[in-house]
């Protein structure tokens, strides 16, 4: 057992349940407001990635470093800009039209930025490296023999931060007491004066920043970046705010950190199987809470 | 307005079918004394794999303008005609049939990746039209018929190769593996290196896989380095094994790194960074083996092409100097008699001796190759 449980494994769950958590963080809010499963938001994570990417090189071939914040707001600006574009042409249109068709644009959406970028000559669908170390330099620090990555703390506090400042947001603030009202009835919320428009604006990109900080993060954590990077950990981002709860900002928290922890266990018992039982643990959830671990049962209008 | 539909449909099937007859007209003949023996190269010019493609053609042109200085073969000119198959199995079987029925090529030397040679080589083994893959490692591709040859090594070879280098060379006696599950070309390379590796006397103390597209890969890693492991055999590609590496280090590993062929592009070091640094792979070819056809064959690679020839191109120039030397041999551009030529050749090829086995695989050396300094180092060649 010693084989499995042990503390180094535990580090790595922590650190990749990070990157799921700021992905999915983006999810469950687009989703616990708009009610859409804004398949996109793996791409724009990629734009994220993509934009510190040519920040870092373009500015360390002009032969100076900008600052690592300054990078971060590019990224999320790059985000949240594409998200915005996004709502504004895509999702705009069909608010009233049935869901399914807002679902099945999402998903076109997001191929369309896929194919786009893999085909934009100074993108191209190839491999590159993230210059990481140039952005920050990777320390390690070892216990015994537990290390630990200061790109895993970064990780960590930058996730964990993001969800407080989110909760805050949601929970606190004028904007947030409106978002609420809008995922709780849009016709209502529009009586009462707010413009709902606005509000799912401001929802798209504040969602679309948090890919783009999931995006920087993952160029610095795992160095290697292509137009296709958002699909897979998209899908399991979204996995992670379903096992939560979609829509519940904890709950996405919780829901990754149960993901990456457990797909690590697994893999490590056995590298085959891994992802498999990862999954199967998912199912299992789902089955006893279908609402999820933090959702709440909502009982359906007629 | 139905009549006038009718009469416009009468017209386009009149217009069509006469359209039709001028193209199938007999072409004019021109008289030639003396044609060129064309031969078909094939290769993917374009798409994510377009840098093993590009090298290719240039490696097989050299070799075909370097003959044709020499006078051609056979009296003739040669004339290389290079398409592209997009790294598409699809793609590949079209341009085949192309090569061999429209330009009547006499024999083919492609393609890159295992897969498009799969969807080629039936086609070259159904016509009789001789084929060398220069860089397919695949089994499977030359198992196709008996017109179908490669002129680089297999992957078992690249395997058992690494296990003897390990074992003997490094005194490694633990070692691990990790691999993409979802490509046979590493799997069969890890496979390849824990069997050799057992036999010799060493000890695998894991063999972790990981799913296609992953990005973390420290469950695995962590398993490894908590058994003791020495050495770490990545068969991965380059993007995945530079990825691999860093971690490992960062969990701190601090043994040795060993893989296969598929590391060699820059763009290892390039995500890797440091923690490539000393890591060693298998290779077909190195530009510092200081034997004289290599050095002849770079210095000449530099003059044309205004850089450093890598191993595609090697491969690829090996090829072509290979089925040249066959239909000179054979004295004859028939497809059975350059065959029956390529099967009993000793060739002195760029990278190593070549001679073909009764699988048309050839028997030849492998080289070790170091990364110092983010730089590819000549290590040792390996003889089989």
């Amino acid at each position: 057992m010693e084989k499995i449980f042990n503390l180094q494994q535990l580090i790595n769950g922590i650190q990749l349940g990070s990157i799921y958590a700021l992905i999915s963080l983006g999810y469950t809010m687009v989703y616990g407001i708009v009610r859409l499963i804004n398949f996109a938001h793996g791409d724009f994570f990629m734009i994220g990635a993509y934009a510190a990417y040519f920040t870092v090189i373009l500015s360390s071939s002009k032969g100076f470093n900008i600052p690592v914040p300054i990078v971060f707001l590019i990224s999320m600006g790059a985000g949240a800009g594409v998200a915005a574009l996004a709502n504004q042409t895509a999702y705009k249109p069909l608010r009233y039209k049935p869901r399914l068709s807002a679902l099945i644009t999402a998903i076109g959406v997001s191929m369309f930025i896929e194919y786009i970028f893999s085909a934009l000559p100074f993108i191209g669908p190839s491999y590159r490296a993230f210059p990481n170390e140039k952005l920050i330099k990777n320390k390690i620090y070892e216990f015994g023999t537990t290390t630990l990555s200061n790109y895993a703390i970064i990780d960590v506090v930058i996730s964990i931060g993001l969800m407080l400042f989110l909760t805050y947001l949601v929970k606190y603030t004028k904007v947030g007491k409106a978002m609420r009202a809008v995922s709780q009835d849009k016709d209502a919320a529009k009586l009462m004066g707010i413009d709902i428009e606005k509000i799912i604006m401001i929802t798209f990109i504040v969602g679309g920043a948090f890919a783009g900080a999931a995006g920087i993060l993952t160029g610095i954590s795992y160095p290697r970046i292509f137009p296709y990077m958002g699909i897979l950990p998209g899908l399991k981002a979204f996995i992670a705010a379903v096992l939560g709860g979609i829509g519940n900002i904890p709950g996405a928290m919780l829901g990754s950190y149960i993901m990456g922890i457990s797909e690590t266990f697994a893999t490590s018992y056995n590298s085959l199987l891994g992802e498999g039982i990862a999954f199967a643990i998912l199912i299992i959830v789902l089955i006893f809470r279908p609402q999820g671990l933090l959702g709440e049962t909502i009982a359906e209008k007629v | 307005m139905r009549r006038l539909t009718l009469i416009l449909v009468v017209l386009v099937l009149v217009l069509g079918v006469a359209g039709l007859n001028s193209a199938c007209k007999p072409k004019e003949q021109k008289p030639q004394v003396q044609e060129e023996i064309k031969i078909g190269g094939v290769g993917p010019i374009s798409g994510e794999a377009a840098t093993f493609g590009l090298s290719t053609r240039e490696g097989e042109q050299m070799a075909v303008d370097e003959w044709n200085e020499k006078g051609g073969v056979l009296g003739r000119k040669i004339k290389l005609i290079f398409e592209d198959d997009k790294g598409d199995p699809t793609e590949a079987a079209t341009v085949y049939t192309k090569l061999i029925e429209q330009d009547k090529v006499v024999a083919i030397v492609g393609t890159v990746m295992s897969k498009c040679s799969l969807a080629g080589a039936p086609i070259a083994q159904a016509k009789g039209v001789p084929m060398i893959s220069p860089t397919s490692t695949n089994p499977k591709v030359t198992e196709v018929g008996d017109y179908i040859f490669r002129a680089c090594f297999i992957d078992p070879f690249q395997g058992t190769v690494g296990a003897n280098f390990a074992y003997n060379v490094l005194g490694v006696r633990k070692a691990g593996c990790i691999f993409d599950v979802g490509n046979d070309y590493t799997k069969g390379l890890a496979e390849f290196f824990r069997d050799t590796f057992t036999k010799l006397g060493g000890q695998i103390v894991g063999f972790e896989s990981h799913p296609t597209g992953a990005t973390d890969f420290k469950a695995q890693l962590t398993n490894l380095i908590k058994a003791g492991a020495e050495l770490i055999y990545i068969s991965d590609y380059y993007n995945d094994a530079g990825l691999i590496m860093k971690q490992a280090r960062e969990l701190g590993f601090k043994g040795y790194f060993l893989g296969g062929d598929g590391w060699d592009s820059p763009k290892l070091v390039e995500i890797g960074g440091a923690a490539v640094e000393g890591g060693f792979f298998t290779n077909h070819f190195s530009k510092d083996d200081q034997r004289p056809e290599v050095q002849e064959f770079v210095s000449k690679y530099r003059a044309k092409f205004g850089k450093d020839p890598d191993a595609l191109a090697a491969l690829a120039y090996d090829a072509m100097n290979l089925m040249l030397t066959a239909i000179q041999n054979a004295g004859s551009t028939d497809g059975a008699k350059i065959r029956d030529a390529l099967k009993n050749i000793s060739f002195k090829g760029v990278s190593g001796v070549i001679t073909f086995d009764e699988n048309r695989n050839p028997v030849k050396s492998a080289v070790i190759i170091e990364i110092k300094n983010g730089q590819q180092v000549y290590k040792t060649t390996v003889n089989p």
